[in-house]
């Protein structure tokens, strides 16, 4: 085929921009096509109000791959930290609040058999999460073994898991699918210990930490190799913003408010896109950014795919469930119990892990949770370039709010936004007197301004069903979709939701060897 | 009938024909067909093929899975169901078609009534509304089954015409095959399609069931004089192998009931090549088939003229060298052909036409079995397939 021409790659998210990077730095011409007027997808930072900026929706780094910021020189290109190895806080309404600091507990409510415990939990959970870590790389393998080449990689996983050692791998296996609820209660008894847990495997999934499934959640995040959060200097934005100078400097051409309306096939085989605009631009290869339902079935459209595979897609879960709050405020708020040097660390509402649970209960039913739960950032206060002098910004992840509310969002997104800040009110008394401009993004808006289909953070569930091979769906798993010349490069592919880049990376090394297909 | 609550009671219904095929059926030999009591023979299998072959039979054929296709996108739908382009078969026009899963295997083969703009009716051996809901995914159709809500006949053989003539179907001769016309019937609609599954002229026909015991008495009324007799499954088992015309679940395994993946067959492997149209929009199956045509098929289904009179029930095939290669799917002596003829599935290459192949027979005389090795020629056209079957206006005899 004629693997030589022009790539299109839609949308300009930080995947998005990975794969440009790289398939530019192989010598390929590339074209990145964002529909939004700055790149970044979910990864931006936003001017909230005059003089205020914010994460707008992802807002703390703990996967970014480093190999991707080595390769890339990411450094080169701006991307600095404002803070590395964030420490992260339970918060207390009335008391002094957990903080945890890598495999530590620093300070607060904890009992003495759980800060022995804590340290050995983390470090068995990190190496668990170095097998998932170590697949992030990786092609997955095809379901259908049609030769060896098929099932080396799937081998791979195996010694991955093996190497573990016996114990290991037997305690691996044992707590994979389990619930983290339940693995939390045999190891800890520490309330806020085991809701920032529970949080740190629910948060931007459906899942409850009752739910099966939660650990493995929980062992993806730690997977980055990084493993403690990150905040880069100038907001999530700037990891954006020095992937998009990497892909330029490597000759890649990036245009914006350029949406694309719909992907063009001729003869089976993609062959460009067609703009919101009108405009035609043609390609050999075309690779998207996009969620996969979005690609496939919006831009693409099921009358070029073949019916069990459209089937498959339908049934993939993407239904978002996690809401965002970006708050500009005229000063530092003041959290109950809490030494005003740690109002920059990561904080949480999640008291217990049976609160996390029940702020779940009301999304199976299509309605959101009165007592969130939240994970808060104040990122001006380790870069104050963020906020004016003195005045600071507040980013919190929301959960639960689902996609699919029963009465719908758009007459229930002020009384949502207003239920949630008074929550953060009962752990910072006095912030509402301190909001100076205030947004709610429910995941109907992240579909709409982010164009994230079913507001999913991750472009679909990070379940065992839904990862490696069974990434967005078999079939299509391994980044060469079934249209010849279409390639998806985004979070609904392996290895799936957050800033991670190993997808772009991961699509580009497919565009660049020819997919077998 | 029972109330519709009831319905589990009743696990094997009757068609709306069932008054009048019970009296004929002298023999009461019955079957299960798609949950329908139908009739095997009603007075004697071979008399009722000779019917069929030299005056005409009626064949009751409401149980044939009947699914209702419209909307804005039906063609759009139609052409990504199946293999060939649907955009060919104008209103008033019937199509032979098949399609496939992802993989390019036969799911089932069916006939498409394209009855009027953005309508269709398409008729299947098996149950496929699962499979046509799955393929609606995208398009802005609305899909129904309506087995229940049409009665059919099958009106087959050489006087059919003239017995349609006598029922005052007017200008009925001038109806070209695979056409589909409607005739006022006693206060309601008659269908007719010149369409069949016994390679003979014939028609099908489809009114509401309320009035389906009217049309079978009329019927009869108007053949008594041109021979016409009702026929059972067997006689028109008989009449489908002649024509070389393939049937699911006896010639190929539905791909979506199979486990084993080398037990279904793709278009090509049933000398169905005809109905895969690569240059109209793409439709499931097509990659996989693209592919098949680049690395070759894996089987092919071939007519067989099996030497001797012994039908080749369930033979294996075997080259020249004592290799099987494949087997036997439907066999019979073919009185029109006066041969033992016999479908049959070999593995490529074998089984182009003129090539000699060998089938191992099985036989049994007053309980003592006996095997004969009998040399089988392939065919490369149909058993049976007289010039009445296509020509308009169709015979009057």
């Amino acid at each position: 085929m004629t693997e030589s021409g022009r790539i299109v790659v839609i949308g300009a998210g930080h995947n998005g921009l990975t794969c440009a990077a790289y398939l530019a730095r192989a010598g390929r011409d590339v074209l990145v096509l964002e529909a939004a007027h700055q790149v970044g997808g979910a990864a931006v930072t936003r001017e909230l109000t005059r003089g205020f900026k914010v994460p707008a929706v992802a807002h703390v780094l703990r996967l970014l791959d480093p190999s991707i910021q080595k390769e890339l020189d990411l450094a080169r290109h701006g991307l600095q930290f404002a803070r590395t190895a964030l420490k992260t806080v339970v918060l207390a309404a009335g008391g002094e609040p957990l903080v945890l600091e890598g495999n530590r507990i620093v300070s607060g409510p904890a009992s003495a058999a759980d800060r022995a415990a804590y340290p050995d939990f983390i470090d068995r959970m990190r190496r668990y999460a170095s097998v998932l870590a170590r697949q992030h790389g990786r092609v997955p393998p095809r379901l259908a073994w049609e030769s060896w080449r098929d099932a080396l990689p799937a081998g791979l996983i195996a010694f991955d898991i093996r190497r573990l050692g016996r114990e290991d791998m037997r305690e691996f296996l044992r707590v994979l699918t389990m619930p983290i609820h339940d693995l939390l209660e045999e190891s800890f008894e520490t309330p806020a210990l085991k809701g920032a847990i529970a949080l740190d495997a629910v948060l931007g999934t459906k899942l409850g930490p009752r739910s099966g499934n939660s650990v493995f959640t929980y062992l993806h995040r730690l997977s980055g190799q990084s493993h403690d959060p990150a905040l880069p200097r100038g907001g999530m934005g700037a990891v954006s913003e020095a992937l998009a100078g990497a892909a330029r400097a490597a000759g890649a051409e990036i245009r914006v408010s350029a949406p694309v309306a719909t992907l063009i096939v001729v003869e089976g085989r993609v062959t460009g896109v067609k703009l919101e605009g009108g405009e035609e631009i043609s390609a050999t290869t075309v690779v998207s950014n996009a969620d996969p339902k979005t690609t496939l079935r919006t831009l693409l459209g099921e009358r070029h795919l073949e019916a069990e595979f459209a089937r498959r897609l339908e049934h993939s879960r993407s239904i978002g469930t996690a809401a965002k709050l970006n708050l500009a405020l005229s000063g530092l708020p003041e959290f109950a119990g809490l030494a005003p040097s740690l109002a920059g660390e990561r904080l949480l509402i999640a008291p217990d892990a049976g609160y996390v649970d029940e702020a779940f209960n009301p999304a199976k039913y299509r309605d959101y949770s009165r007592a969130p739960v939240l994970e808060i950032t104040v990122p001006s206060v380790a870069d104050p370039e963020l906020a004016p002098a003195g005045k600071h910004v507040l980013s919190a992840i929301i959960q639960y709010a689902p996609y699919d509310l029963a009465v719908g969002w758009d007459n229930e997104r002020d009384a949502y936004r207003e239920l949630v800040i008074g929550v953060l009110e009962r752990y910072a008394p006095g912030l509402r007197r301190l909001i100076v401009a205030a947004e709610v993004l429910t995941p109907l808006d992240l579909e709409r301004q982010f164009r994230m289909g079913g507001g999913h953070w991750h472009h679909g569930e990070m379940t065992i069903d839904q990862f490696m091979m069974l990434r967005p769906v078999p079939g299509a798993a391994q980044y060469a979709m079934p249209v010849a010349g279409l390639y998806l490069c985004g979070a609904g592919c392996h290895p799936g939701g957050g800033v991670m880049g190993a997808a772009g990376r991961n699509a580009a090394r497919v565009v660049l060897e020819g997919a077998p297909r | 009938m029972r109330a519709p609550a009831e319905h589990f009671l009743q696990t094997v219904r009757y068609t709306p024909f069932h008054s009048r095929t019970a009296a004929a059926n002298s023999l009461n030999l019955w079957h299960r067909w798609r949950d329908y009591t139908v009739a095997d023979a009603y007075f004697d299998v071979a008399l009722e093929y000779t019917a069929l072959r030299n005056a005409s039979a009626v064949f009751d054929l409401s149980p044939m899975t009947k699914h209702r296709i419209t909307g804005p996108d039906a063609l759009p739908f139609l052409n990504r169901l199946v293999t060939r382009d649907v955009a060919k078969i104008k209103p008033g026009r019937v199509g032979y078609c098949l399609w496939c899963d992802d993989q390019g295997q036969v799911i089932d083969d069916g006939t498409i009534f394209h009855l009027k703009e953005n309508d269709y009716r398409l008729c299947s051996q098996e149950r496929q509304l699962d499979w046509l809901l799955t393929s609606a995914l995208g398009f802005d159709v609305s899909i129904r089954e309506e087995t229940e809500e049409v009665a059919s006949l099958a009106l087959q053989g050489p006087t059919s015409c003239a017995v349609l003539k006598s029922l005052g179907l007017a200008a009925i001769e001038a109806l070209t095959p695979f056409a589909m016309r409607y005739f006022p019937f006693e206060g309601t609609e008659l269908g007719v399609s010149r369409t069949g599954f016994t390679g003979d002229l014939g028609y099908e026909l489809w009114i509401e069931p309320t009035h389906a015991e009217r049309l079978w008495d009329r019927l009869f009324e108007a053949g008594e004089v041109h021979g016409l007799k009702p026929m059972g499954t067997h006689a028109l088992e008989m009449s489908r192998i002649e024509a070389g015309f393939i049937q699911a679940g006896v010639d190929f395994l539905p791909a979506d009931r199979a486990i084993r993946t080398d037990r279904t067959r793709s278009p090509f492997e049933l000398d169905l090549a005809w109905l895969v149209d690569f240059k109209k929009p793409n439709f499931t199956g097509r990659r996989a088939l693209l592919e098949e045509q680049r690395r070759g098929s894996r089987f092919r289904l071939v007519r067989l003229d099996v030497e001797g009179n012994k039908p080749a029930k369930d033979a294996y095939i075997y080259d020249g060298k004592r290799n099987v290669i494949g087997a036997v799917t439907c066999s019979m002596w073919s009185p029109m052909a006066k041969a033992s003829i016999a479908l049959a599935s070999v593995k490529m290459p074998f089984g182009a036409p003129g090539d000699e192949l060998w089938a191992e027979i099985y036989y049994q005389k007053e309980l003592k079995w006996s095997r004969v090795n009998a040399r089988c020629r392939v065919l490369a056209g149909p058993f049976f397939d007289p010039p009445r079957r296509r020509q308009t206006p169709a015979p009057e005899r």
